[in-house]
This record gives C-alpha cells, sequence and structure tokens, in this order.
C-alpha cells in the first residue's frame, strides 16, 4: 500500500512536471555553476530564500541568511505546456527574482536546475516502464500461449528462440541492438529504440512461464469444453487460458517495471541512451561520474535517490500485490 | 529409456522455466509451489534411474555440452546479423580522411571480408575462430584474440569474486534470519534485502567510486596503478586485489539480496518439514537438526539459481566495469562500439554468452552432483 501511494505521487509529480519545477529544463544560469541546494529560511508562517553570494575561486558559495527575499506561490516564470498542451507560465513556488534563485538540489555544471532536470526526466523514467511492460508482455503472454497450447514444432521453434535471447548476457544483447540504430539520433526517438530493444528481450522469459502454465492449463475440464464446443484456437487461448495466468502477470509486470527504468538509466549513462539537452535521469547520472565533481557537489547524485525511491515503491507494490494474490503464503 | 520419458521431459521442461524465472526477481517470489519443484527433481532424477551413475552422468555432460553448440551457433549468427544491419562500418569513419586513399580503405575492407554479404563474413569468422583466431580489431590495431582473452579473464575474475562475496555473506544471513525468524536479525535482514533489490547498480558503484576518492583506501577505477610494471610479483598481487575489491563488492551486493532471501525461505520451508519434526521428536538438538538435517535439503535449489544469478552478474558486471574503469568485456564493448569495431563487438557478445552457457553448464553439474535424489537412484 505504501509502495502504490508513493507511485501515485510520483506520477503526479510527473505529470505536473512543468508546473511544480520551479524552471526550465534547460534554462542555464551562467553566474551559478555548481550551486548548492538552496536552504530556505523559516520564520513562523514565512519562508524565504536567502541570497548565496558567490566567493572568488572555483564555484564556491557563501550563503547569507540576512539577505533574503519571500518565497511566493504560484508566481510567474518559463513558459511550458501544461499536460503538454495548455500553454502555461504560472510554476508552484519561486521568487520571481532571478537574483535570489531556488535551487533546492542546486545546479549541475551548466547551471541548470537539478529539481527541474529530475521532474522533467522522471515523465520519461515513469512512463517508460509502463509502455514497455504493456508491449513485452502482450507479446509474451499471446506467444507463450500459442507456443503451449499447439505445442510440438510450433513450441520448439518458439522456445529455442526464447532460450537464443536469454543465453545473451542483457546488456551485451542490448547494445548489439542499439547498433542496428544510428548512434546521433533524437531524444524521442531513443526513447522509441529503448523501448523495443527491451520488449524484445524482455518478452522471452515471460513466453516460458505463460507457455508452462498454459500446458498445465490445457488439460482443464473448462479448456477441453470449449474445444469440444468448436471455438477457434485463439478464442481458446485469449478468452479462456490467459486469463488464469493473470494474478501471476500483474504482480510479474509490478516487478518489470524497474527493469525498464533501470534500462533507460544505464543506456543513458552509458551515452547511447537519451542526448542532452533532454533531461534523464541516467544522463543526468552520467555527470557525477567525474570523481571530482562527486566529491565536491554531492547534490548530483540526486537522480540516484530518485531512481532508488521508484524502484523501492515499485518492488513494495509488487510485493503486496504477491501476498494478495497468493492465499498460500 | 522406457514409455514414461516423454511424460517426464516435459514436467522437467515445463517446470524449469518457471523456477527460473521465478529466480529472476531476485528471490522475491520465495515460495516456489513445492510440487513444482519435486516434479522437477522426480525429471532430473529419472534421467539417471537406468544405468550406472558414472555412464548417466557421462550422457548427461555430453548431452549438455551438443546443447551448446547450436546455442552458441545461432547467437553468433543473430549478432552477426545485428552487425552487418548497423549504418556504417570502421571503414566508413576513416573514408572522410582525406589522408587514406579510397584505394587502402577497398583493400582494408577486402581483407576482413567486409565488401562481402554478412553471411559470407559469418562463414569466414567461425572459419577463423574454430582454429583460434577471434580476427581483428581494427581500432586497435592487433589480434582481437588476445585483446579479448585478456579481458574475459578481467570479467572472469570480478564475476568470480562477486559471486564468491555474494554466497559467502548471503547464505549465512539467510540461514541466521531463518532460524530466528520473526526476530529483529529477520527484520534487518529483510530490510536490508529490500533496500539491496533496489537500489541500482549504477547508484551503488558511483558512491562506491566517491568512497575510494573521498577516503583514498581504495583506487579509483582501472585494475592496475601506474607503477604497476615496476613493483615485485607480491606488490603487483596485492594492487590487482586492491583494484578488484571494491568493484567486486558493488557487483556482490546486488546478487547478495536474492540468494538471501532465498535461502531464507527454502530453510523455512524445509524447517516445516516431517522428517525435521521427526527429528526434532528424537530428541536432537537444535544445531544438529539444521545443519545436518534441515540445510543440507535447503541449499539444493539455490544451486539451480546459481545459474540464474550469473547471467544478472554477467549484466552487473557490464555497468559495474563501464562505471569502475575495470577493464572487462563490457568496458570493451562500449569501446568498440563506439569505435564500429563490429568484429570485436560480436565477439565480445559471444564470448560472454559463452561464460554464461558455461556457468548454467557447471551449475547444472552442481545440482546433478549435490543431490542425493539423483545420485541414489
Amino acid at each position: 500500500m505504501l509502495g502504490g501511494g508513493l507511485l501515485l505521487f510520483l506520477y503526479a509529480l510527473a505529470i505536473f512536471a512543468g508546473f511544480i519545477s520551479p524552471y526550465d529544463y534547460v534554462r542555464q544560469d551562467h553566474d551559478r555553476f555548481f550551486h548548492p541546494p538552496t536552504w530556505p529560511k523559516i520564520s513562523g508562517f514565512h519562508v524565504a530564500i536567502p541570497r548565496y553570494e558567490h566567493l572568488p575561486g572555483d564555484c564556491v558559495y557563501r550563503r547569507d541568511p540576512g539577505d533574503s527575499v519571500p518565497l511566493h506561490f504560484f508566481v510567474h516564470g518559463d513558459a511550458y505546456r501544461l499536460l503538454g498542451l495548455i500553454p502555461f507560465s504560472i510554476h508552484l513556488f519561486g521568487t520571481g527574482n532571478d537574483n535570489y534563485p531556488v535551487y533546492l538540489l542546486g545546479t549541475d555544471q551548466y547551471g541548470r536546475d537539478i529539481l527541474s532536470r529530475l521532474l522533467y526526466g522522471s515523465e520519461i523514467s515513469l512512463s517508460i516502464g509502463i509502455i514497455g511492460i504493456v508491449i513485452s508482455f502482450t507479446l509474451g503472454l499471446l506467444i507463450g500461449g500459442i507456443s503451449g497450447y499447439f505445442g510440438g514444432p510450433t513450441d520448439n521453434v518458439i522456445m529455442r528462440w526464447c532460450e537464443l535471447i536469454m543465453s545473451v548476457p542483457t546488456l551485451y544483447m542490448v547494445i548489439a541492438l542499439r547498433n542496428t540504430f544510428p548512434a546521433n539520433i533524437s531524444s524521442a526517438q531513443v526513447y522509441g529504440i529503448i523501448i523495443i530493444i527491451y520488449s524484445f528481450i524482455r518478452w522471452a522469459g515471460m513466453a516460458r512461464v505463460i507457455r508452462g502454465m498454459t500446458l498445465s492449463l490445457c488439460e482443464q475440464p473448462f479448456v477441453l469444453a470449449a474445444r469440444a464446443m468448436g471455438q477457434s484456437h485463439l478464442k481458446i487461448i485469449v478468452r479462456h487460458i490467459l486469463p488464469n495466468t493473470f494474478s501471476y502477470v500483474i504482480v510479474a509486470a509490478t516487478l518489470s517495471v524497474p527493469y525498464y527504468i533501470l534500462g533507460e538509466v544505464d543506456l543513458s549513462y552509458l551515452g547511447v541512451g537519451i542526448q542532452e539537452p533532454s533531461a534523464s535521469w541516467g544522463l543526468m547520472l552520467n555527470a557525477a561520474q567525474n570523481t571530482e565533481y562527486m566529491k565536491n557537489y554531492p547534490w548530483l547524485l540526486a537522480p540516484g535517490v530518485a531512481i532508488f525511491i521508484t524502484v523501492l515503491a515499485f518492488n513494495f507494490l509488487g510485493d503486496g500485490l504477491r501476498d494478495a494474490a497468493d492465499t498460500k503464503a | 529409456m522406457p514409455q514414461p520419458e516423454s511424460r517426464i521431459v516435459r514436467a522437467s521442461s515445463a517446470a524449469a522455466p518457471v523456477n527460473r524465472f521465478f529466480i529472476s526477481f531476485n528471490g522475491i517470489f520465495e515460495s516456489i509451489s513445492s510440487t513444482i519443484k519435486i516434479e522437477f527433481f522426480i525429471a532430473r532424477g529419472n534421467l539417471f534411474c537406468h544405468r550406472d551413475l558414472a555412464a548417466a552422468m557421462l550422457t548427461f555432460v555430453l548431452k549438455r555440452l551438443l546443447h551448446m553448440i547450436p546455442l552458441l551457433v545461432g547467437v553468433s549468427l543473430l549478432t552477426f546479423l545485428l552487425m552487418s544491419l548497423a549504418p556504417g562500418n570502421y571503414f566508413s569513419a576513416l573514408s572522410q580522411n582525406p589522408q587514406i586513399s579510397p584505394e587502402t580503405i577497398a583493400r582494408l575492407k577486402a581483407q576482413f571480408h567486409l565488401d562481402r554479404p554478412w553471411y559470407v563474413q559469418y562463414f569466414f569468422w567461425v572459419k577463423n575462430v574454430l582454429s583460434g583466431d577471434l580476427g581483428y580489431s581494427m581500432a586497435y590495431k592487433i589480434p582481437a584474440t588476445s585483446l579479448i582473452l585478456a579481458r574475459l579473464w578481467n570479467t572472469f575474475l570480478l564475476s568470480f569474486f562477486a559471486l564468491i562475496i555474494a554466497w559467502a555473506v548471503a547464505i549465512p544471513l539467510g540461514i541466521w534470519a531463518a532460524v530466528r525468524k520473526n526476530s529483529w536479525v529477520d527484520h534487518t535482514c529483510s530490510l536490508i534485502a529490500f533496500a539491496g533489490l533496489s537500489i541500482p547498480d549504477i547508484l551503488l558503484a558511483l558512491l562506491a567510486l566517491w568512497f575510494a576518492a573521498a577516503t583514498g583506501w581504495f583506487p579509483v577505477g582501472g585494475a592496475s596503478s601506474p607503477m604497476h610494471d615496476l613493483m615485485s610479483p607480491g606488490q603487483q598481487l596485492w594492487d590487482y586485489v586492491r583494484h578488484l575489491i571494491l568493484p567486486a563488492i558493488v557487483l556482490a551486493a546486488s546478487d547478495l539480496a536474492g540468494i538471501m532471501r532465498q535461502m531464507r525461505g527454502n530453510l523455512l520451508d524445509t524447517l516445516r518439514a516431517e522428517y525435521v519434526v521427526a527429528a526434532r521428536a528424537r530428541g536432537l538438538s537444535q544445531g544438529w537438526v539444521i545443519y545436518k538435517h534441515a540445510l543440507r535439503n535447503a541449499i539444493n535449489p539455490l544451486l539451480t539459481i546459481f545459474g540464474y544469478s550469473l547471467a544478472g552478474l554477467l549484466s552487473g558486471a557490464f555497468i559495474v566495469e563501464n562505471i569502475m574503469a575495470w577493464p572487462g568485456l563490457g568496458r570493451l564493448t562500449m569501446e568498440a562500439f563506439f569505435q564500429k569495431d563490429s568484429y570485436v563487438v560480436v565477439d565480445c557478445v559471444v564470448m560472454a554468452t559463452v561464460l554464461l552457457v558455461v556457468g548454467n553448464f557447471v551449475a547444472d553439474l552442481l545440482l546433478a552432483w549435490s543431490d542425493p535424489r539423483i545420485r541414489l537412484k
């Protein structure tokens, strides 16, 4: 339940990313590279944003609590599209004063607000898993069902193909597949490619399990009855056999979402996924690769924490669903 | 074998994937239904029931070895096909260079058979591999064999040590958690396991790098220090181990949680079995019951997940190698990928598959060897 609630919250954040993030994800603050996270000053019911003075030297800042402006809600800021459609420029919070920026998670090496990039990046990370799961599980269910139902040579060919895909360690397979697409393509295309690649790999495991379940379900009286009544093969598979696997499938799907999220993170981190200036969690972590950066500006690791929380939430939800579905445990 | 074989084989092939897939969630599914497990073992057991053990074992080994050949052919064929679909190759970058004449490029292309269709290239590649030659790295300008074998060895070492660390920590912890069920030990362990299952390899590797940089106790990335060649053999070994420790721990951490939960679940299952109750009724001590009666049966199913955990490990090693600059196959794959060094990419993918397939083979052997239900038949 906790996992489900947390996920609802995260998805709400992702859907309203433009509204909640104080700045645009490509907006660069050329005066404030590696700005540390802003600590708001709280006095009673008022929240004030102090000014950070840029000290001479490399990206060192000093907080000046005496010099501050109040934090406002629903302020005008960078233009964006609410829900991807409606042009809008009101943000949840901000100071409306460029000399007193609100960088709750600091800025990166180009002076971009990490919180805003994190929120925009969550649009990619949180949607990629859902779309990927729908595609790969539909494939896995259908192919596994067909394989188990018909048996014989069909089954043999499909299962050998599954074994082939599953016997290559995932990331090697991913890179081999990634190689068939051009290296420098737009982020939207990469997004699609990542889904295609991971779906191509992950249906195999699903199909094998569904095949095993179908084999035992085929012996059940209700399937024999459906056959005797002369229903078509496809109808028997889709209407009679597959629904019996759903309690397992839903749990497996929930627990598989993190593979897609981590898949995008891995590819973007390795430099063959989402490209700058788009925001993505893997790409943002790539900046933390530099140990000098990481040592001095640990807030660059924020996307890593975001990934951890998301994956944890999915695992919690999956565990809870499994307990609910499995009456034995 | 007589008639029942077909039924048995079917049961085993139906049960095995279920087993594998449940484990693929790193042991989140602890409760594999016991009937499936029993079917699985009966199926394996019957393989050996008619002949004496040595002969049965030999057929088993041979069967599995023969099974690997079409698999490896398939994987290499698929990789070659994918490589041929790739836009451009190493020479398309070279042809931009005005200092290299088109004739030279054409000559080089012909030398590496890159001007021929992919199945002809594949034919030449197989011919060379069978004589122990993995081709030529166009980017490194050296024969790929020595390059790949060195990297393969590094990846093997990294995975092997990670495996040892993971199992050496996870098994005792799992036993401890199961024996003290619902105590604070159990709760702490399952909490850590949950966090461990969710923490991404990337974050862990970055934190390890940060730890190394901040404390200076470990070298930051790489496999050897710059002074490596000047050291005595003992120092060289120590240098190597020091570089290996951190990546191995990071890699082990992702594997550890799953094994621990699996171990705990298995042991709890066996502790409920009737023979354990019987042993207790006879007045055996707690320790004797657990270690002599329950544990040996509880550890068997873990050997089946050994193979799967290896798959996760090799994939995890890919990303850890790339972050922590460990010169293994994964890092080489990325280097070759960026330079369009197509033969090396193919070789890496095939070699990683070989590692995985051989690991699975070893896991099957261990299972056949360790389970008395197989041996005593």
